[in-house]
């Protein structure tokens, strides 16, 4: 768990230093994954530790969520007088991009599949 | 006389506990674990969802208790720092499966670009005509990207960071949600797809909620939170120019 632990936060740390050098328009974390993807498929396997502190990790990623969101607090003016507009934005917004993303990929899996058979 | 002192026991504590940040961490866990029960008994409704439970709740405490959400932060900050080793993390699912997302790589790369311009365009577009402030409108165009980056695209852009904070959230929300049952009515069977959809449109909360659908949803959801991340950050400012809009 502390061995996956440490491991998780080293990538962090070298993605935080790697977009600071770079000025990249991506959080550090973000860079950390690909390196660490890139670290596991150069030097496999997966360690057990480092399966077991992800696996924990995620299962619970939605609570990580919880402290940004209690910010709210602090916005409760804005969001009152604009809040049937956000509201109505927000939810067909995020209903359409799900349905468009996947669409489009199944379009273009079919499309695939069908030239695979036929070809 | 037996009251006041009490009283006087019972501010002391208070008063000690305010200012250390041991309770308001132990708070947000316990409230989020009363949210995931609530959530389990409630067969899964959408009121429910042990996110915005859990937000509901808290903030109903800090009023009722007059905590500045400083004070808030200064304990739930322990649970806030884990969001980059759990997006590091990210890398395990996509490794597992791999194979996978190289064979649907075409897939992914159109579905990545078609939803992530419908994001941006749509978020903008119906604020715009429901009379949404430029400033709100700015603050919206990055809600589908996962917390850390949409702020500073916010920023970049014009709008609120801490608005968007909040819209980003409630974006993971609805997706979390409605999502599985809009792909449901879709016909949508694939699991890479579901995942990577919710993933694109929704971030890090729609990619908890695609990892109770599967691990392999779950992988597809945590690439896109990244490569979401990575396309917002760089469409986002010229959509904005193009469009001409400024706060």
């Amino acid at each position: 768990m502390i061995g996956g632990l440490a491991v998780l936060l080293i990538f962090q740390l070298v993605g935080e230093v790697a977009v600071q050098l770079s000025g990249l328009p991506i959080p550090g974390p973000v860079v950390g994954m690909m390196l660490l993807f890139v670290a596991l498929r150069w030097r496999e396997p997966l360690p057990d530790s480092l399966r077991a502190t992800a696996e924990t990790l995620l299962s619970h990623l939605s609570l990580l969520f919880v402290p940004a969101g209690v910010g709210i607090i602090q916005h409760g003016a804005r969001l009152a007088e604009e809040w049937l507009a956000l509201t109505i934005a927000l939810v067909l917004s995020t209903l359409i991009t799900v349905a468009v993303t996947a669409l489009v990929m199944r379009a273009l899996i079919h499309r695939r599949d069908g030239e695979q058979r036929s070809g | 006389m037996e009251n006041n002192d009490l009283d006087r026991i019972l501010s002391g504590i208070w008063v000690y506990l305010a200012a250390s940040p041991l309770l308001w961490l132990t708070v947000t866990l316990a409230v989020y674990l009363a949210g995931q029960r609530l959530f389990q008994w409630s067969g899964g409704r959408a009121l429910f969802h042990p996110v915005a439970l859990a937000i509901a709740l808290l903030v109903l405490l800090l009023l009722l208790t007059g905590t500045p959400y400083a004070i808030y932060f200064s304990g739930a900050q322990f649970i806030h720092f884990l969001l980059g080793p759990a997006t590091v993390a990210l890398a395990i699912p996509l490794y597992s499966h791999w194979e996978r997302v190289r064979r649907l790589f075409l897939p992914i790369v159109a579905g990545l670009l078609a939803g992530s311009l419908t994001a941006i365009f749509s978020a903008i577009g119906i604020a715009w005509l429901l009379d949404g402030s430029p400033r709100t409108l700015l603050s919206l165009a990055p809600k589908s990207v996962t917390t850390p980056v949409a702020m500073g695209i916010a920023e970049k852009i014009g709008g609120l960071p801490s608005v968007t904070a909040v819209l980003v959230i409630l974006t993971g929300v609805v997706g979390a949600v409605a999502a599985p049952a809009l792909l449901e009515g879709l016909r949508i069977r694939d699991d890479a797809v579901k995942g990577f959809a919710i993933g694109v449109a929704a971030h890090g909360i729609g990619t908890a909620r695609a990892f109770q659908i599967s691990s392999l949803a779950g992988a597809f959801a945590g690439l896109a939170i990244g490569l979401n991340a990575l396309l917002t950050a760089l469409l986002a400012p010229l959509i904005v120019r193009l469009l001409r809009l400024t706060p």
